[in-house]
């Protein structure tokens, strides 16, 4: 019964791959990879690892293929035009394709039967996530910490690529506001009647 | 083969991976796609580590999955703040011709 599902899941996972890399339109290829995303979430759930599959539709449909939506329709490029001439590519890509299949079979064959008899999605825990969050907040501490580290560099360095000052905008400078006093704004003056200032 | 074993997963993550290598080289023109493919890839590479991670009974892989995970968001959000700068600047986004970025 799971192999049925694993055989059905497992056919949309690559389907849905070749099509992001075959589709015309780049939107198209968004979508395909969201349906991709979401049938490997499949399959890690076919064999317990639910934590990791609910993960990776959160950041990878969640965060990572929105972005990429919004890039795609935010940039104005002519896409027919892009994918002219892309058929030339072909015939290397699939050798090169050809030469990696070959080379992983090479591997798969050379490993032998691959079976272990210590099938277990959540090592000394009840659930799954109970699993992962006992070790990760122990052992694995300081790569956790590590990996915020990244994010927040990933997102500093995002923000500083596309920031841009354009002149002639008029910005707030708080300091400059709370740093100013009545003396600099008003002036005190004594008029003499009948003559104005 | 008759139960669903590691191999299955293999089998997948392997066509996966291949297919995301072959999308590199197809789209050489268009750089959204070349980096959905590399999306593509990292996918197969978490598929692979949760796989084992399962099947050999270790938790360990799972968590090395979600570093691969995080690394794979960051990559994307540089990846594509890159492509904006590039687009303001080219108003084109063919890798062909990056090289007339060149200072």
């Amino acid at each position: 019964m799971a192999l049925i599902a694993f055989i059905l899941i497992g056919a949309v996972v690559v389907l849905s791959a070749m099509l992001v890399i075959v589709a015309r339109n780049p939107v198209h290829s968004v979508l395909w990879l969201i349906l991709a995303f979401f049938s490997s979430a499949g399959l890690m759930v076919l064999i317990g690892a639910e934590f990791l599959a609910m993960l990776l539709i959160v950041v990878y449909v969640g965060a990572v293929a929105v972005l990429f939506l919004f890039v795609v329709m935010m940039l104005d490029v002519d896409f027919v035009e892009l994918k002219q001439g892309s058929l030339g590519y072909w015939p290397f890509a699939l050798l090169i394709g050809v030469i990696l299949v070959a080379e992983l079979a090479l591997v798969g064959a050379a490993s032998g039967s691959l079976t272990f008899d210590t099938f277990d999605p959540s090592p000394g825990a009840e659930t799954n996530t109970e699993a992962i969050g006992a070790v990760m907040y122990t052992q694995y501490l300081l790569l956790f910490q590590l990996a915020g580290v990244i994010l927040l560099v990933a997102m500093i360095g995002a923000i500083v690529l596309t920031l841009r000052h354009r002149p002639n905008v008029k910005r707030q400078s708080v300091s400059a506001q709370t740093g100013r006093r009545r003396a600099d704004a008003t002036e005190l003056k004594d008029p003499a009647p009948g003559q104005g200032i | 083969m008759t139960e669903l074993g590691i191999l299955h997963f293999l089998i997948v993550s392997a066509a996966l991976f291949t297919i995301g290598v072959v999308g590199i080289f197809v789209n050489r023109k268009n750089v959204i796609v070349i980096l959905m493919a590399l999306e593509l890839i990292l996918l197969s590479v978490n598929i692979n580590l949760v796989a084992f991670s399962v099947f050999t009974g270790t938790i360990q892989g799972q968590i090395f999955a979600m570093l691969v995970l995080t690394v794979a968001a960051a990559e994307a959000a540089v990846g594509l703040a890159i492509l904006v700068v590039y687009f303001r600047n080219r108003r084109d986004i063919s890798v062909e011709n990056v090289d007339l970025m060149k200072g």
